[in-house]
């Protein structure tokens, strides 16, 4: 009685967790741990993290060709679940630097499964994108660098 | 009521703990089954000193087991197709189990054999055969995947194989039924005369491990059963057991066991080599499938090979003679030093231990006693290093310790016998349960046995275990032989019928235990390395769906546009790149199996879809918290519908 052949099927309205546009946005929003301070907003510019990346300098103008080099490496590994300017199945890399530290990055990208378990931000980010965890890309440690040093040019 | 006789029965229990802490000092069955418990007893988190890769038998796979443990850790899939991961279902594994005969999905795999170097086993890689439709597999032991098959032409039931030279120059494979060659339409009943027995010489490169039949010896028409290298002073032979030297075709039951003696014949293989390398042998027409998987493009790729150079032994003097040896023998092993060579009535109680040096002699003195179609037969005498009045009966195997030991198994007698080289005397016995068949000792058919313990396969298992219906797993038994007599330690289910197994210490292999493919070096044609090549492509009714998989989701997830009568190829790469997260994917509907793809591994699934509808796919390995959420939907029209081709994530 209910299937009616042949016709496109009309949306129904009424009850519906189904979201305007992204259903990740939305998920994230209504979860009430991250209502007030979202982990991906917080600015920490101190905290280095947990990893082999103890101080990094970065110099004050971008090396083009390791950038490239990690653009790369990042639409191969990153890119299935971090997306430039949106919020994906992690968030998006481009400002990431204006938040944490490159050491932070470095050890999130090398050492992610010590990292969700022993700091704090970490951890909360795991919260937030709805425990999807970060996985281990296997990058070098020169492969990790080249892509925070794409990060800097978005 | 009730209550107190609980409460008596505990007071009882706790008196009888306190009696047994106080005579400690008698050695109760208690006290030996704790002592026998810590020899096995692998704690959780801690590993086992040894692999076993056990044969699969009618499995036609490879199993692979810790010692002294006996757990199993995996079933290599390598003559039989294998749900479990896709391996002969996906394109990409199809190729491996082609053949003369087409694709035969399944086999009868008997004998491993781990590579060596100098006779030391060197573990790069693990040989098997197929003993139903001939062939001989080479599975690569960093990544405990079959990497090449390759078909044994003019063989027929290749028993006596697949056994390997000191220096894994050759993988050998003997035939057990022997035919026509080339096959034609004759008389069964003219097989006395007109059928031959072929021995191959597979030869394996040192580099990467490729097989090639080097030559074919076309031996008389017998039943070629078991066979091992020479090593040390006899590296150079190769030494295979007869029956049916009485060349039956019908009731070999009986036919084939008239003659009091069968043969060992001994096969100077360097000889034959050099015959060959000098243009020697004849190269005849053939047909085999030479298959060979590639961890670059993860692509099995089948060629059909089209002759073969036989060798007429009776062409290559010096090369081959017959040991007599007591009626139909099974078992042919040969010791760490390469001295004797061990081969035994299998319905008779004692075993015949020839001696190579004796039979050097005794073709150098050329003391024959007649000759089989043109091959010398030396005199039993003269040739024989001593026999072992066992008191058992049926004896089958015999492996070696490495410090002067020999063990053999006993079918009928159910039992495993360890006696001394050089003195042939018994120095203990135990039974095994039951009837037992092959035995493996680490290392124990090698110039350097590792011994500590000694795996007996059993071919029926009885009362051993639970019982599961009429059918049930065989049973193993493993034996402590680091002290002076053996002592039987633990039972364990084996899976399919293990025939043989090669035993080698867990350091020499697991330090080199590949854990991921890398992308980066992934060159199948069809990988989808970046999430950006992801797409669908339509090719009349063939369409190819590029997709990638990572924790947890699969990029495309909605694919529209696919029509009832389209060949749907999903090639589906695997973006990961840690240790142990291999993602699943199952097609509802697809008439093959699910797949299950390594990190950094790209593999095919076809789909035929038959019914118009939206259809779902999922991740079939738990993968993440987030495993339940790796699905997806593919609409499928109706034939004739103009719905357009199109592919999304997360829209």
């Amino acid at each position: 009685m209910l299937s009616c052949g042949g016709k496109e099927e009309k949306k129904k309205d009424g009850f519906s967790v189904r979201p305007q546009k992204t259903t990740t946005t939305e998920k994230a929003v209504e979860t009430p741990a991250a209502s007030s301070d979202k982990a991906s907003e917080r600015v920490d510019l101190t905290n280095k993290g947990v990893g082999p990346i103890k101080s990094i300098t970065l110099d004050e103008t971008i090396d083009d060709a390791m950038a490239a080099k990690g653009k790369e490496v990042y639409d191969q590994m990153c890119l299935a679940c971090h997306r430039i300017g949106k919020k994906f199945i992690g968030p998006p890399p481009n400002g990431v630097l204006e938040r944490r530290t490159p050491e932070w990055v470095m050890n999130m990208i090398l050492n992610p499964q010590e990292m969700v378990k022993e700091d704090p931000l970490a951890k909360d980010l795991l919260t937030e994108f709805n425990g999807s965890p970060m996985a281990n890309q296997g990058l070098t440690e020169e492969q990790a660098r080249a892509v925070l040093e794409y990060f800097r040019t978005l | 009521m009730r209550k107190i006789k609980y409460s008596i029965l505990s007071l009882l229990g706790l008196v009888m703990v306190f009696t047994s802490c106080n005579d400690s000092g008698k050695k109760s069955r208690g006290a030996l089954a704790s002592n026998n418990a810590e020899k096995v007893y692998v704690a959780p988190g801690e590993q086992d000193e040894f692999y076993a890769f056990m044969s699969g038998g009618y499995s036609g796979n490879l199993t692979v087991y810790g010692l002294p443990s006996g757990r199993m850790f995996k079933e290599i899939p390598v003559f039989s197709q294998f749900a479990t991961n896709g391996y002969g279902y996906s394109e990409e594994t199809k190729p491996m189990l082609n053949t003369s005969f087409g694709f035969v999905p399944w086999d009868d795999s008997h004998h491993p054999d781990i590579s060596q170097t100098n006779g030391e086993l060197d573990g790069r890689w693990i040989f098997i055969n197929g003993n139903n439709t001939p062939r001989i597999a080479r599975i690569d032991l960093k990544t405990f995947e079959t990497a090449e098959i390759i078909e044994v032409p003019n063989s027929a039931g290749n028993h006596s194989s697949s056994f390997i030279t000191e220096n894994t120059e050759y993988v050998v494979a003997g035939t057990r039924f022997s035919v026509p060659v080339p096959q034609r339409d004759m008389p069964i009943n003219e097989y006395k005369g007109n059928f031959k027995g072929a021995l191959s010489f597979i030869s394996v490169d040192p580099e990467d491990g490729e097989m090639d039949i080097k030559f074919q010896i076309l031996m008389p028409g017998f039943n070629y059963d078991l066979s091992h290298p020479g090593r040390g002073k006899s590296h150079g032979w190769f030494f295979f057991t007869t029956y049916n030297t009485e060349e039956a075709n019908s009731l070999l039951e009986v036919n084939a066991s008239q003659n009091d003696k069968d043969f060992i014949a001994a096969i100077n293989w360097k000889k034959i080599e050099e015959y060959v390398n000098n243009g020697g042998g004849t190269k005849i027409p053939a047909n085999y499938a030479h298959n060979i998987y590639s961890d670059e493009d993860h692509t099995a790729v089948s060629t059909m090979k089209k002759e073969v150079l036989t060798v007429d032994p009776t062409k290559v003097p010096g090369a081959v003679y017959f040991l007599p040896t007591p009626k139909s023998p099974h078992g042919c092993d040969v010791d760490p030093t390469g001295s004797y060579i061990i081969g035994n009535g299998k319905l008779s109680a004692d075993l015949t231990v020839h001696s190579f040096d004796k039979m050097l002699a005794a073709i150098e003195g050329k003391k024959f006693d007649g000759e089989a179609y043109g091959i010398p037969i030396l005199k039993f005498e003269d040739v024989l290093a001593g026999t072992v009045k066992s008191g058992g009966l049926g004896p089958l195997h015999t492996e070696f310790d490495g410090e002067g030991n020999a063990y053999t198994t006993f079918f009928i007698s159910s039992e495993v016998v360890m006696w001394k080289l050089g003195t042939w005397e018994v120095v203990d016995r135990k039974p095994t349960y039951y009837s037992v068949g092959h035995l493996m000792i680490p290392g124990g058919n090698s110039r350097k046995p590792f011994g500590k313990y000694v795996v007996a396969m059993n071919k029926i298992t009885k009362d051993r275990y639970l019982p599961t219906g009429p059918e049930l797993e065989h049973s193993a038994q493993l034996y402590d032989i680091s002290g002076d007599k053996m002592e039987l330690i633990y039972d364990f289910p084996t899976h399919g019928e293990p025939h043989y197994a090669a035993g080698i210490p867990a350091e020499l292999i697991a330090p080199k235990s590949q854990k991921i493919y890398k992308l980066a070096e992934n060159k199948h044609p069809r990988a989808t390395l970046g999430v950006n090549d992801a797409r669908v492509e339509r090719d009349g009714n063939e369409v190819h769906v590029y997709m990638a998989m990572i924790r947890s989701h699969f990029t495309p997830d909605n694919i529209e546009g696919i029509k009832v009568g389209d060949k749907v190829y999903f090639h589906i790469t695997n973006h990961e790149q840690d240790f142990d997260v291999p993602h699943g994917f199952a097609m509802i509907g697809a008439n093959n199996s699910e797949l299950l793809i390594m990190p950094g591994q790209t593999k095919t699934l076809v789909w035929e879809p038959k019914q118009v509808g939206v259809w779902p796919f999922y991740c079939t390995d738990f993968c993440s918290a987030l495993h339940q959420e790796m699905q997806g939907y593919v609409r499928v029209s109706p034939t004739n519908s103009n719905v357009d081709l199109t592919w999304s994530l997360g829209e």
